[in-house]
């Protein structure tokens, strides 16, 4: 690029102001022009890359395991087969462990958005007495942390170690959410709103219910999005949490088939015959289970895009 | 409800002299006590109980009343032969991964903004931070079995090159360059948002300026672009340091095999199994708190240095 660029001066030496207003890109330079094509050239090889191993997965789902031995799955599945997947769809272990997936994901989403909503909002309101050292109590704990063993020590002192609720509660509440939220109130809920609904005789929580709330739509589903992503992906609290294997969520089952390679002929009834039709039924499997536990929060992505670009930028804004 | 309540009038009540400003706002600390409640409940108290660290901790006698020892757990702990590697491991693996990841979604932002239609800028927005919606088990599932010595992808291309296969998760010098580069295949589109954001609030007159005076887009990108980002990028590299010794020990601990051990045991994974598998809860306590002062004093150095440098700082 740097040895096109003397080009750039002799070729555009006087633009016409009102031509390049109109059409700007002919307007570019021999310089530009490379520049954008070593830009997209770049950028898409990139997105090859990335794309691939996922497009790699998906295709062995569905191939022959002894093709994917043999290395002949590049582009398009071999010796098709959904053998896989009805495995995985018939195998109790990995349905018990979604079916909690979705409790534990509902759960705490609700507890989380709940708790951060109404905490935000008091902690946005100006005339809040005290505001300054509540703030504080939050933020420190961005800073400083009890450390693994004691948050261990305390979920065992309350009583909860091995229940659902031991995956729901430790995490609930993000400081940075609680941030986030409180900067969209502080910006979007102007004080003369306010003003007017005491007038009109409307209480603190009558406000908060009937005005706020409704303006907030945009962070309410901002933080919705961000815990059904978290709740969903997380596994630490319920590895160390979590005793009783029918309470895994679909994570941690998903950690012991496909790294602690626990592929035991799963699935009670059909009985494999062998130990190596156990091992091509895994590797198959393995395939399968990424899928199936990506595809919920893939297809809700477009619909997620807008909040989370929103939410990155109510971050960036203030803190 | 009425707990809640009670909670909230406890605080009113401390803060007499101003008691009928706080009383007027009580619904306010109503809707907060959930919130104040988790964080005693769930920050404080652990950090309360970090305490155990200079004591040895027994459940009878908990938090408080187990006998006190001082600085017996850390000393043990730094005279350890375990120590220097556990430091290393940590420090290497996440400041290599700083250094490399971090340029990366800068680069990516600054290429993006660069593309002209929005319908393929929008696109590869959408698909470089789809990953990370990913779980981490899923991707270190994923490595495991894309790097399989038996069936993986990449030891049957570099078989069908005629290479030999590596055993990639059973070797200590791949489990860097795995955890790195995984985790900028995931997560850099993520970060890349934070940019983009920052790389449309530069005012566009500049950028008109500069084309009126001849520059072109590289001299542009260069000379506007960059410094226009800076603010943000001292921001996120200060809080990326402050958690140098923090970062994805999760993923660390997914993809240990016993076998990658000498390069891939952190100092959080060593408390994990000391503390939780071993069940020496004031050893593994003091290894923590020792990894938090570090973070602790990684932030506030930095935050001065920042500060000192362009006046850019958290607080």
């Amino acid at each position: 690029m740097t040895t096109t660029r003397p080009a750039v001066e002799t070729t555009a030496p006087t633009p016409e102001p009102q031509a390049l207003r109109r059409h700007p890109r002919q307007r570019e330079s021999g310089a530009d022009r490379a520049f954008t094509v070593a830009v997209t050239v770049t950028l898409l090889s990139a997105i090859l890359v990335i794309l691939y191993p996922l497009y790699f997965v998906v295709v062995a789902s569905v191939s022959e395991p002894s093709a994917i031995l043999n290395g002949d799955v590049w582009l398009w599945p071999s010796g098709f087969t959904l053998e896989g997947y009805a495995r995985i769809l018939s195998d109790p272990g990995i349905l018990r462990g979604f079916a909690n997936s979705v409790l534990y994901t509902v759960a705490g989403t609700a507890v989380s958005v709940a708790t951060i909503l109404c905490g935000a909002y008091a902690l946005s309101r100006r005339d809040l007495f005290g505001r300054t050292f509540l703030m504080l109590l939050f933020v420190i704990t961005m800073f400083i942390d009890g450390g693994l063993i004691a948050r261990y020590l305390v979920v065992q002192e309350l009583g909860i170690l091995d229940t659902m609720w031991a995956v729901v509660l430790p995490g609930a509440v993000g400081v940075w959410n609680l941030i986030i939220a409180r900067t969209f109130f502080e910006s979007n809920v102007p004080d003369e709103l306010r003003d007017a609904a005491q007038l009109d005789g409307a209480n603190d929580f009558r406000f908060f219910w009937r005005i706020v709330l409704p303006l907030s739509k945009p962070l309410i589903a901002l933080m919705v999005m961000i815990h059904l992503v978290a709740n969903w992906n997380a596994f630490f609290d319920a590895l160390i949490f979590l005793d009783d294997e029918n309470k895994y969520p679909l994570q941690l089952v998903l950690r012991n088939i496909l790294i602690q390679s626990e592929v035991t002929a799963a699935g009670g009834a059909g009985a494999v015959d062998s130990y190596a039709a156990a091992q091509r039924l895994g590797e198959l499997m393995k395939y399968g289970m990424i899928v199936v536990s990506t595809i919920p929060l893939l297809v809700a992505l477009p619909f997620m895009q807008k909040h989370f670009t929103k939410g990155a930028l109510l971050g960036a804004v203030k803190s | 409800m009425t707990a809640q309540a009670e909670a909230s009038t406890t605080i009113v009540a401390r803060r007499t002299p101003w008691w009928r400003k706080a009383l007027r706002s009580w619904q306010l600390y109503v809707l907060l006590t959930p919130a104040v409640a988790y964080v005693l409940v769930f920050k404080y108290w652990p950090m309360f109980g970090a305490q155990i660290a200079f004591r040895d901790y027994n459940p009878v006698d908990g938090f408080t009343g187990s006998p006190w020892v001082g600085l017996e757990h850390f000393t043990r702990f730094v005279e350890s032969f375990q120590f220097e590697r556990l430091m290393v491991n940590t420090l290497t693996v996440n400041a290599l991964g700083l250094l490399v990841a971090f340029p990366v979604p800068i680069v990516l932002a600054l290429m993006v903004n660069q593309l002209a239609g929005d319908r393929f800028k929008k696109f590869t927005q959408t698909v470089l931070y789809a990953l990370s919606f990913i779980s981490v088990v899923v991707v270190v599932g994923m490595i495991f079995l894309l790097f399989s010595p038996r069936s993986g992808i990449v030891n049957n291309a570099i078989t069908a090159f005629g290479g030999d296969p590596v055993f990639f998760m059973g070797s200590p010098e791949w489990f860097r360059p795995l955890y790195i580069g995984s985790d900028i295949w995931q997560n850099a589109g993520f970060s890349m948002i934070v940019y983009l954001a920052a790389l449309t609030a530069i005012d566009p007159a500049l950028h008109e300026a500069a084309r009126v005076d001849g520059a072109n887009k590289w001299q542009r990108m260069w000379h506007i672009d960059i410094p226009g980002i800076l603010p943000v990028i001292t921001i996120l590299f200060i809080l990326a340091i402050g958690n140098l010794f923090n970062l994805g020990f999760e993923k660390v601990l997914l993809m240990q095999t016993d076998l990658n051990l000498p390069t891939s045991e952190v100092i959080q994974t060593y408390v994990y199994k000391t503390g939780l598998q071993g069940a020496q809860f004031s050893y593994s306590a003091a290894i923590g708190l020792f990894n938090s002062l570090i973070n602790l004093a990684l932030l506030l150095t930095f935050n001065w240095v920042a500060r000192r440098a362009n006046k850019t700082s958290l607080w």
